[in-house]
């Protein structure tokens, strides 16, 4: 062999083997059979969303506490991540990157579970003999799993409800919050006080731009199957949401029509403001997570308020209690080298009851075990107990993930706001489209 | 030497009117080199800059367009699928294509339009014209985040006081933001509002125009009318052709402004488990630029994403190609 030739052969394999070993460094194990030492001195990186001063410090004391239970683990925490910061991080990994991420959307858990760029967490709840369907309740087990891959855990849940003015119903004279959608409507029809262009007061905003008022949201109800056991879209099949949009345009009629309702919809302040149109009065209703509750307590919202679980079909009225239910998700980063160690942090994190019950009082968050749920240190006020019902109840439900961002969701979306606007005039063709969209949208993601 | 290296040496050494050249001797070539390398090493930061910035881009878009891609895998090669679905079956491209091109129609030919005017009338002021330029300029420095959310609150058809104005005075009250029919006049609006680059560029090229030939022309019994089109125009030409070409790239690119509107009009600003409505109200607002981000990074298909991307290129490319096809493009009447 000449010189030149095997100085050629040399540098092409110690290019090809400089490559093997960056590829093998940047990509860590995805099956969750980490081989990092984790009685050894580490330090991980934690991403979180948190950025409230007291939402950073309540995430900080449970840090705090699983350090001195683990004093080999340093955790590193860096909030107010967003989600694209987070894919980013996921996509390009190296030292910085995160080893455990949180995400305040449940959208992505399917992408992250089949690009394999969140761990398996199955194998380490097998380690460790944990039982999930045993541990967190059914919806939030759903939504941090896509197709069994469970590559995420639930992080605390939120739990839809019904908040209702009690001055107003008294004032309407309804004695109490109704259980059935009849009771519902008829009371949103007595709330509501319309004048010549809009309204002094509205029972109830339904129209799908009314903040929570979205499909999904009042779906839930009929507990849908969004898809068959081989993933495709059951929406057009599904008698259940083909209700639920039913029911809404039927209330949209009733409450004096789409194009004045959207005109009143309009007036409304930021949903996250102390303008929120419920918290100011416009609306004596309306359909919200637990969170509102600690919103109106800490503003000068002067609204006597009182919260109940949202109802339920007049055919379902046996299973008043139920709700929507989503929350924050938790994983491992695939290119974390410090798998063993991170999985003890999110282990602590999710599963303990102590860290999950403090962090949800904290943050007015339900918590999402069913030890937690049924723990007698969980916050005791009335209204709180309310959304820890709807979280326990086994028929609440959520949107089950999905390999494109929940792209189906805005789909459903798309097609309600066709209907309540008699754009779309024939509900069943809307959702066949609909379940044929959903279907491209996932095997393009495929 | 066989025959045909000497015929190749033959035709080396004959230039184009076909005398023969003298040899080229070693050192001359030396210096030839020495002069190409020079040449390129002047060159190198542009074509570092170009190949790094733009070729090696477009390239991996155009391959990327052709690959399953979810950003955190290997891309997989998936021939014209892509294209199919986007083209095809993504319910939003035709609307946003539709939008972003209603755009660069309206919006450019206004902004150009006012710009002109602007600029003609604080020439022309003789008292406050320092004030007017300021005014009329500062819009343009505000952060588009901060103008649309301004916008969205003065445009806000139940509580904003353009409206209520509207209302005194009898007329109709428009749904601005939240009226399909209405988002993109009130977008139109806002980009007028930040007119203020142009009205400066074409201030420039006004106050550039020989006084002479205005005076030339009015001996010669021109009216404004005319002086504007055959002394004011002409030597406007290279700047107005400047003023379109970016205005299309840069409304090609319209992204923060219908995006923020859209939210902040709709009220929703995804929350948890909550999908943002992209392009509020009724898709009106959508433009492609937004579709890239949508199916990149929210749906996770870069792919389909690159396919979008390459849309927007190649129409912009178009409108470049078809504005400076005519010499005139940059060019004053004189050139």
């Amino acid at each position: 062999m000449t010189r030149p030739r095997l100085r050629r052969r040399l540098a092409g394999g110690a290019a090809c083997l400089a490559v093997t070993l960056t590829a093998s460094a940047c990509v860590g194990s995805s099956q969750g059979g980490a081989s990092d030492n984790p009685s050894a001195k580490v330090t991980i990186t934690f991403w979180h969303g948190w950025s409230a001063p007291n939402e950073v410090k309540a995430i900080q004391d449970n840090i705090d506490a699983f350090e001195k239970a683990h004093p080999n683990i340093t955790v590193k925490a860096v909030g107010n991540i967003t989600d694209d910061k987070i894919n980013q991080a996921l996509r390009a990994g190296g030292p910085s990157a995160p080893d455990v991420v949180s995400s305040f959307t449940t959208d992505n858990v399917g992408e992250f579970c089949t690009s394999h760029a969140f761990v398996d967490l199955g194998p380490f709840l097998t380690k460790d003999g944990i039982n999930p369907t045993a541990t967190f309740p059914a919806a939030q087990l759903s939504y941090t799993q896509y197709q069994g891959d469970q590559c995420a855990l639930p992080l605390l849940s939120d739990a839809y409800g019904l908040y209702y003015n009690k001055d107003m119903f008294q004032a309407a004279g309804i004695a109490s919050p109704p259980k059935t959608l009849s009771e519902f409507d008829a009371d949103a029809v007595k709330l509501t006080k319309a004048t010549s262009s809009g309204y002094s007061q509205l029972g109830f905003m339904p129209d799908y731009h009314g903040y929570e008022s979205t499909i999904t949201h009042f779906a839930a109800q009929w507990s849908p199957q969004y898809f068959t056991s081989d993933g495709t879209s059951n929406v057009a099949a599904d008698a259940g949401l083909k209700a639920a949009y039913e029911w809404q345009k039927n209330l949209v009629g009733q409450l004096g029509g789409y194009a004045k309702l959207e005109k009143f919809r309009s007036t409304f302040g930021d949903e996250f403001s102390d303008n929120n149109p419920f918290m100011i009065g416009k609306v004596a209703m309306a359909i919200d997570g637990e969170w509102r509750a600690g919103m109106i307590d800490d503003s000068s919202s002067k609204v006597s308020y009182g919260v109940a679980p949202f109802p339920v079909p007049d055919a379902l009225a046996s299973q008043y209690g139920k709700g929507y239910i989503t929350g924050t998700i938790v994983g491992i980063a695939r290119t974390s080298q410090k798998q063993n160690a991170a999985w003890e942090f999110v282990k602590y994190l999710t599963t303990d009851t102590n860290a999950v019950v403090s962090f949800a009082n904290a943050i007015h968050n339900v918590p999402s075990t069913t030890a937690a749920l049924a723990s007698k240190d969980v916050s005791q006020d009335p209204n709180f107990q309310t959304f820890i019902t709807i979280a326990s109840n086994p028929n609440s439900n959520t949107t089950p993930s999905s390999p494109n961002g929940g792209a189906y969701q805005l789909t459903l979306q798309d097609l309600g706001y066709a209907y309540e606007s008699g754009k779309q005039a024939d509900l069943q063709s809307g959702l066949a489209k609909a379940a044929t969209q959903i279907d491209t949208d996932i095997a393009q993601a495929k | 030497m066989t025959t045909e290296s000497v015929h190749r040496t033959a035709v080396r050494v004959r230039g184009r009117s076909g005398a023969p050249r003298p040899p080229v001797s070693p050192g001359l070539r030396r210096r030839r080199r020495r002069e190409l390398v020079r040449n390129l090493a002047f060159l190198s930061p542009w074509l570092l800059g170009t190949g790094l910035f733009f070729l090696y881009p477009l390239i991996t878009t155009g391959w990327l367009s052709f690959t399953h891609y979810d950003g955190f895998t290997t891309p997989t090669w998936d021939g014209l699928d892509n294209w199919v679905f986007v083209l095809r079956s993504y319910p939003f491209f035709w609307p946003a294509l539709r939008n972003t091109l209603w755009f660069v129609l309206v919006v450019v030919t206004l902004r150009v339009l006012a710009g002109l005017a602007l600029g003609m009338l604080v020439i022309r002021v003789k008292r406050g014209s320092h004030l007017l330029r300021t005014l009329f300029y500062a819009p343009y420095l505000a952060p588009p985040v901060a103008g649309t959310l301004a916008f969205v609150f003065l445009l806000n058809p139940g509580t904003g006081p353009v409206n209520s104005l509207l209302g005194r005075l009898g007329l109709p009250q428009p749904g601005w933001f939240n009226d399909p029919a209405w988002s993109k006049p009130a977008l139109t609006l806002l980009a007028l509002w930040g007119v203020g680059d142009l009205m400066v560029i074409f201030m420039a090229a006004l106050l550039d125009v020989p006084r002479e030939l205005y005076e030339a022309a009015e001996l010669d019994g021109a009216g404004a009318i005319n002086r504007f089109r055959h002394v004011t125009l002409p030597h406007l030409r290279p700047i107005l052709g400047f003023a379109v070409i970016t205005g299309i790239i840069a409304t090609m690119q319209y992204y923060t402004e219908p995006l923020v509107a859209g939210q902040v009009a709709s009220g929703q600003i995804g929350g948890s488990g909550q999908q943002v409505e992209p392009g509020y109200p009724a898709g009106s607002t959508l433009t492609l630029p937004q579709l890239v981000y949508n199916l990149g990074f929210q749906r996770f298909d870069i792919g389909a994403a690159c396919v979008v991307a390459l849309v927007l290129f190649a129409l912009s490319m178009l409108f470049a190609a078809f504005l400076m096809r005519r010499r005139s493009g940059f060019l004053t009447g004189e050139d």
